[in-house]
């Protein structure tokens, strides 16, 4: 008795709040959100809502938090063992620190493309056949393979290495390295793409490649970006949100943002007074 | 006397060290910096000159005179003891230096021999006085002379900083030099002797003989070839080897992914040196604990169970040897796993790989390069191992496959074929024989250990 009215509060609560995500249209909701590394503060009071379909960059001088606040999304923060996060994110109206919510699913839920490009020493489809294997998301082998080939389409790769996919990744050049990963976080079908710098190690053609394929993945996946190019974040996002020395200081639609920033320090910061 | 030298030469390398670098340090005044190096560098070079000159001289003087004092005793031989046979000659020019050096003596065969010993200890007393002083008077003089050239060669413009350098980078050069030397000696060595045993011994049947009985021929002074087929011992080697792979390569592993990815940092910090000293053990407390410990707990179980165990088995032997090629296996494979960038966890947890995933799909093949030439390197330990398996593993050269009756291997025959009271030239023959197939198997694993570390390297750099 107790359990089952205990589960249904559980449920409904779950129901209000996706109501409530869905009413407002917030992909990601954090609230109050505090990390502390041993002692230090890293971050202090992080509030605010990405949306659907939209990229959202988080600019900002380096040491800032905007990196820490990206690896809250999908927990990365628990692989550092002195890192505490505090206070609420949610996503789709889910708490991702509810006690019921596995981190595995989480993470396959918000796929990550990090700073450096990072595939595995495995061949190119291995690499992408990574996630759908260790979640088991497909049957047999031929439905792996169109998943691998529908990955590497999107992510823009699929020209280049069709011909090659028993390659090891790490031969591919730092570009296509990184749509490599991009394809691979996206193999495990996730909604939520978060990339950290993720062109910070490549060439202008490369970066520009990067950037058009965010445009065409925005139509399914909600994505964040930590960027320190300011052109960046005004070519690619719809929303962006400044942050100075672990705080949140301004977020708001990228034009407006840039075009008239209500804060002293945006305006600084963009226009390379400080930072 | 001779060390008496070696110090005075040192204090001269110190007044060497001072004087040069107070000279250099007046003539540059006020102005340190119309130098063209530094005043230490002026001392160092002197100082280096004459340790160089004097240390050199020394030892290379005192090794040709030793040698010089050989050839000079042996051509004043006594004309009655010329017709002595060249070993009786050997041992009655090695008993006069004895007697002359006042150290013990064996007694001596007869009068002739006496008087013969008695009258070569006089002139070898002599020889060895004159050496000593001529030496001693000779590199102090050079060391000196060495000093007062570099004292009076400092100007301002000398390059001592350059030419200093060019002695340190000399001296580093010899020592590596040194190294590689003795290396290539000691395979020369071995092959000299293998060689000679060859003649004797068709090679195939030492190889692929299954007989191991090298003596058995010793008392008509021949080795018998067909008692000399090493395979049982080959064997015995190998089934010992693998018994202690199979301990050391799971639980060293284990260990290794632990000790980098599980463990806190305060664990690791203690537990890693812990399990290095495992490898600081002598392996002789290994081969006592085999031998008196680990053998009869393994004869009474088996014995439980009702399987007949020899007391000295061939398991026991391989299970402590496993446990002290462990650290090694550990040690090794802790470094290349914690050398596998971060970046590509991250990549794996990322995409919702657990802990355990990340490591066996993604940490582990990435650094398994590393880790096979961990375990090569375990191996080419576990083969040449022969402490515990002399005390542990047995005698008889058995054919076997069973692991728990005694073996022997390549490493407890040399043993027992050098330390025996066999006359040595019957016993060297297989024993070298051994040695040499055990280095070049050593030398082989090792290589290709080398060669697989740096295509690992070359992928992360």
């Amino acid at each position: 008795m107790n359990v089952v009215t205990e589960q249904e509060q559980i449920a409904n609560t779950m129901i209000q709040a996706k109501q409530q995500s869905a009413e407002t249209q917030y992909k990601i909701v954090s609230k109050n959100v505090d990390v502390f590394y041993g002692n230090k503060q890293a971050l202090s009071g992080v509030t605010f809502n990405a949306h659907a379909n939209e990229v959202t960059s988080l600019i900002g001088p380096s040491g800032c938090g905007k990196s820490t606040f990206l690896r809250c999304v999908n927990r990365m923060n628990d692989t550092i063992p002195i890192c505490r996060v505090e206070g609420e994110i949610w996503i789709d109206g889910q708490d991702i620190h509810a006690p019921e919510l596995d981190v595995v699913e989480l993470r396959a839920r918000v796929g990550m493309v990090f700073q450096k490009p990072n595939p595995f020493p495995k061949s190119i489809y291995e690499n992408i056949a990574y996630g759908p294997r260790i979640h088991g998301l497909t049957k047999d082998k031929s439905e792996l393979d169109e998943l691998v080939t529908v990955c590497l389409k999107r992510a823009g790769l699929w020209g280049e290495v069709k011909d090659r996919l028993e390659e090891p990744g790490t031969g591919l050049s730092g570009g296509q390295q990184q749509r490599l990963c991009i394809a691979r976080a996206i193999a495990t079908q996730p909604d939520v793409i978060l990339m950290d710098e993720p062109c910070s190690a490549l060439d202008p053609i490369a970066t520009a490649r990067i950037e058009e394929l965010m445009h065409e993945l925005r139509e399914n996946y909600t994505i964040m970006i930590v960027t320190h190019s300011m052109a960046q974040a005004q070519r690619v996002s719809q929303r962006t949100a400044f942050f100075h020395l672990g705080e949140l200081v301004e977020y708001g639609e990228t034009e407006q943002v840039f075009r008239n920033p209500t804060d002293e320090r945006t305006e600084s910061y963009i226009s390379g007074r400080i930072g | 006397m001779l060390i008496l030298t070696a110090f005075i030469i040192a204090a001269l390398v110190v007044v060497a060290q001072i004087a040069g670098q107070r000279r250099a340090a007046t003539l540059a005044g006020d102005e340190p910096q119309s130098l063209h190096s530094r005043p230490i560098y002026h001392g160092l070079k002197s100082a280096l000159w004459t340790g160089l000159v004097g240390f050199s001289i020394l030892i290379v003087a005192s090794v040709v005179s030793r040698q010089l004092i050989d050839t000079q005793l042996r051509a004043s031989l006594p004309t009655d003891v010329q017709g002595y046979a060249d070993i009786k000659k050997d041992r009655l020019i090695s008993d006069a230096k004895a007697v002359g050096d006042g150290d013990i003596v064996s007694a001596p065969l007869d009068e002739g021999y006496k008087t013969a010993r008695d009258a070569l200890a006089q002139d070898y007393l002599g020889l060895k006085t004159l050496r000593e002083w001529g030496i001693s008077i000779g590199t102090v003089l050079a060391s000196l002379a060495a000093l007062f050239l570099t004292y009076r060669g400092i100007h301002r413009e000398s390059r001592a900083r350059n030419s200093s350098e060019r002695i340190i980078r000399g001296g580093l050069f010899v020592s590596a030099g040194i190294a590689i030397l003795t290396t290539i000696g000691i395979l020369f060595s071995l092959l000299g002797e293998t060689i000679k045993f060859f003649s004797n011994v068709p090679f195939y049947k030492f190889l692929f003989g299954t007989h191991w009985s090298p003596l058995s021929g010793v008392f008509e002074g021949v080795v018998d070839e067909n008692t000399v087929g090493a395979i049982p011992l080959f064997a015995g080697t190998f089934m010992i080897t693998g018994i202690a792979m199979l301990v050391a390569v799971p639980i060293g592993l284990m260990a290794a992914v632990y000790l980098s990815d599980y463990a806190s940092p305060r664990v690791r910090a203690w537990a890693k040196p812990l399990l290095e000293i495992l490898a600081g053990i002598p392996t002789v407390v290994y081969g006592f604990f085999a031998a008196i410990t680990v053998a009869p707990l393994i004869r009474g179980s088996g014995e439980a169970l009702g399987l007949s165990v020899a007391s000295e088995s061939a398991l026991a032997a391989g299970f402590v040897m496993g446990i002290m090629i462990i650290p090694f296996i550990s040690s090794l494979s802790d470094d290349v796993i914690n050398a596998v960038p971060q970046s590509l966890r991250d990549g794996s947890y990322g995409l919702g790989a657990t802990k355990s995933e990340t490591i066996t799909k993604v940490v582990l093949p990435a650094a398994l390069p590393g880790i096979v030439s961990a375990v090569l390197l375990g191996i080419s330990r576990a083969v040449g191992e022969t402490m515990i398996v002399v005390m542990a593993a047995g005698q008889g050269a058995n054919l076997t496959w069973n692991p728990l009756e005694a073996v022997t291997t390549v490493t407890v025959q040399i043993v027992a074929l050098i330390t025996g009271d066999t006359e040595a030239d019957t016993a060297a023959g297989p024993a070298f024989a051994l040695g040499f197939t055990l280095l070049c198997i050593t030398l082989i694993l090792n290589m290709f250990a080398l060669r697989i570390v740096q295509k690992y390297r070359m992928r992360y750099e």
